[in-house]
């Protein structure tokens, strides 16, 4: 079982992306030649399409290698002549400034809890949902459906509140509320992939007199690893990426998509902070993204019924 | 077999708790405070729902979160599904897809920003106005004398941007001079040199200079002086009463010209309009008309490669002989993806549709990355505007509240569906 599969258990249609299968049609050879033309066309249509779908990246990549000045005169594409214009000074700038250096820290001083806390009680929880008998456990699965698109939006002035009362603010409570929206999700998928677990096996080890902290360890979590990647990737991407929970619980300690937003206001004289900024930001989660490729499309396919 | 209740509890608390803590209650809470006024003290009933529909910004949103719920799960299904499609014919699939799936990696935020500069309205700077700007300098290209005006209030501007002087020719001619103000010595065309006042010629020629009315230190508007410069290359035409075109000429590197054979009468010395065409602006993608669009394109952008993976997921798992034999029954390959691969792709086609809409509905990142200050107004949507409402300023916690409400209330069907569409699935389990 992987977690392509397990992801698409949760999402009750799709299957694994891996299972494509060459198509090959068996064809007649008037139908063939022509097949061979619009094949053309197809290949030709989405070369384009790939192109048109890199450039914004690749634009805003030259732009935060010009100079600021450069950004005000012409378009980025100027470099093709003026090849001269390429600086890496604006990168070389950024890695000096405190700000932003801090900024990539709480970036990931957030995520990592953030995307721990949920993961981990999303199992727990996920394996009491799939494997323990209790009253009331179809009626409490069916709350955590319900709660997979509550929007944030309705949690953040009480949440807020909360946290002010008690005390706790900045980082600590984004990784509270990270966890509390990114539970409903983990919890669906884990139950999910559990459920495919064959019970026979649990069976046994309870036979064999394993309580179910044993099984839940010894078992349960080696056995969930892919579901758990798939759903650490995604809770990651997701958690570093935030802008909302930032700005309304970060206070002075200003992640990276912080640092952005607030740069903004002075757009194109910012310009070589921002565009730079972007890429800086954008390093980590691509480097997961490409490396994690399956587990990250995983928990993405799983988290269409987000 | 034995229910183990309290089992199951250890196992649940942890994330009971949080959820309980941090969602459930505060969901709650927010449709309590939402009765409330601004500082949750004062219960007001209904009213700040009625105040929601009442203030412009709100309004705004409201309308724009329309659009983007009408619109934008309808556009990323279907060109998902098309790139799907597309895409699955091609050996290189797999690349292209993760192409297309890239922006979907990065922050939201950052994609805003990134199609900010795509956006620039300047063609000189932004890329799709760059690209519209080929064929637009083709069919109408910037004239020479861009930017300039008369020097003298006897020269008139016409509607269609023409510049004229009155002339009337008598026995031995007639003089005109085109004064022109707002043109930079870099403007100028090559080889422009110092103006000659034109004399006048004789019976039937019309002498005149278009010249650049301006010089260091002093001088005198309409009249050619000592270091002003011709303007050479313009195309002078005279128009009679009538409108007739009688002659046109080019003036020569000192700004003079000269027609002949003009019979006595009243007419106009012109400059054509094109001569003064600006060069094309731009579309303003980021202005308060196209914003909302133009973010939705963006969107598009970010969310494709999303719907185009769960659909072609779904594609490589529709059983291939139902296509095959539509293809043997001499059906074409527009019938076999109408009548055979859209009806089977249904099921994913509606989770892809419904968490798009979800998405349209607490679209926030974006349009915070894409809008210039002074249009965020313009592209406001609902979830922007209930944290505009409860975080910043004062902030007002009972409107923020509805707003927030009014948020979940649009999610509602798609709860009680997933709800719903969730039973149906364990009972066929």
């Amino acid at each position: 079982m992987t977690a392509e599969e397990s992801a698409a258990l949760s999402s009750t249609v799709v299957p694994p992306p891996e299972a494509e299968t060459p198509v090959s049609p068996p064809q007649g050879i008037t139908r063939g030649i022509g097949s061979r033309l619009s094949r053309g066309a197809v290949h030709i249509t989405l070369i384009i399409i790939a192109i048109f779908w890199l450039i914004p990246g690749f634009g805003l990549l030259i732009t935060s290698l010009r100079p600021l000045e450069a950004f005000g005169q012409s378009g980025w594409w100027n470099v093709f002549t003026e090849p001269s214009e390429l600086t890496v000074s604006n990168y070389a700038n950024l890695l000096g400034d405190a700000d932003l250096i801090g900024s990539m820290f709480t970036t990931l001083l957030i995520a990592i809890p953030s995307t721990v806390l949920p993961v981990l009680f999303a199992a727990a929880a996920g394996y009491a949902l799939a494997w323990i008998p209790f009253r009331g456990r179809d009626a409490l699965f069916l709350v955590v459906v319900a709660l997979l698109v509550v929007p944030l939006q309705m949690a953040l002035i009480p949440a807020f509140s909360v946290f002010r009362t008690v005390g706790l603010s900045g980082i600590p409570s984004i990784w509270l509320f990270h966890t509390a929206f990114g539970l409903p999700f983990a919890i669906f998928l884990m139950r999910n992939y559990y459920v495919t677990i064959p019970g026979s096996l649990i069976e046994a080890a309870r036979i064999d007199g394993a309580n179910e902290g044993t099984i839940f360890f010894r078992i349960m979590l080696p056995l969930g690893f892919p579901a758990i990647a798939a759903l650490l990737i995604f809770q990651f991407t997701w958690t570093f990426n935030d802008l909302l929970v930032a700005l309304v619980f970060a206070g002075s300690e200003q992640p990276i998509t912080l640092f952005l937003r607030n740069r903004l206001g002075e757009f194109s004289t910012g310009i070589d902070v921002i565009a730079p900024g972007v890429f800086i930001a954008a390093v980590i989660p691509l480097a997961i993204f490409f490396i994690f490729q399956k587990h990250f499309e995983a928990g993405l396919l799983g988290g269409s019924a987000k | 077999m034995k229910r183990r209740g309290w089992v199951a509890l250890v196992f649940l608390a942890p994330a009971l708790l949080v959820l309980g803590a941090l969602v459930v209650w505060p969901a709650l809470k927010t449709g309590y405070d939402s009765l409330f006024d601004r500082f949750g003290q004062e219960f007001v009933g209904l009213d700040n729902y009625q105040e929601m529909f009442r203030f412009d910004r709100m309004r705004t949103a409201i309308f724009n979160s329309f659009i983007w719920v009408v619109a934008f799960p309808l556009v990323v299904t279907t060109v998902g599904l098309a790139l799907a499609v597309l895409s699955d014919k091609v050996s290189w699939k797999r690349a292209f897809r993760l192409i297309i799936f890239i922006p979907a990696a990065i922050a939201i935020l950052s994609s805003g920003i990134i199609w900010r500069v795509m956006y620039e309205a300047d063609p000189g700077r932004g890329v799709l106005n760059a690209l519209a700007n080929i064929p637009i300098s083709i069919v109408r290209p910037a004239g020479d004398l861009a930017g300039a005006g008369p020097s003298t209030d006897t020269l008139v501007v016409a509607d269609d941007g023409s510049l004229a002087a009155s002339v009337d020719v008598g026995s031995d001619g007639a003089v005109v001079q085109l004064g022109l103000l707002r043109l930079t010595e870099a403007e100028l065309p090559e080889g422009a040199t110092e103006a000659v006042a034109p004399t006048i010629g004789g019976s039937g020629t019309v002498v005149g200079v278009v010249w650049r009315d301006t010089r260091p230190g002093d001088n005198e508007k309409g009249v050619v002086e000592p270091d002003e410069l011709g303007v050479p290359g313009v195309s002078v035409v005279l128009v009679d009463g009538s409108g007739n075109q009688v002659a046109e000429t080019i003036t020569d590197s000192d700004g003079t010209f000269a027609l002949e054979g003009i019979p006595s009468g009243s007419y106009q010395a012109a400059i054509a309009g094109s001569e003064f065409r600006e060069p094309w602006g731009g579309i303003i993608w980021l202005g308060k008309d196209l914003i909302t669009y133009s973010a939705m394109f963006a969107g598009l952008w970010v969310w494709g490669g999303f719907a185009l993976l769960i659909i072609a997921a779904g594609l490589a798992s529709l059983p291939r002989d139902t296509l095959e034999a539509a293809r043997v029954d001499g059906a074409n390959e527009w019938q076999v993806f109408r009548h055979v691969t859209v009806p089977q792709l249904s099921p994913v086609l509606i989770v892809v549709f419904i968490a798009l809409t979800i998405n349209a509905l607490k679209m926030f990142d974006l349009i915070v990355g894409i809008a210039p200050g002074s249009v965020q107004d313009d592209a406001n949507v609902i979830a922007l505007e209930m944290w505009r409402t409860a975080f910043t300023g004062i902030g007002n916690r009972g409107l923020g509240s509805a707003i927030a409400v009014f948020l979940f209330i649009l999610i509602l069907p798609i709860l009680l569906f997933n709800i719903r569409r969730f039973t149906i699935s364990e009972q066929e389990r």
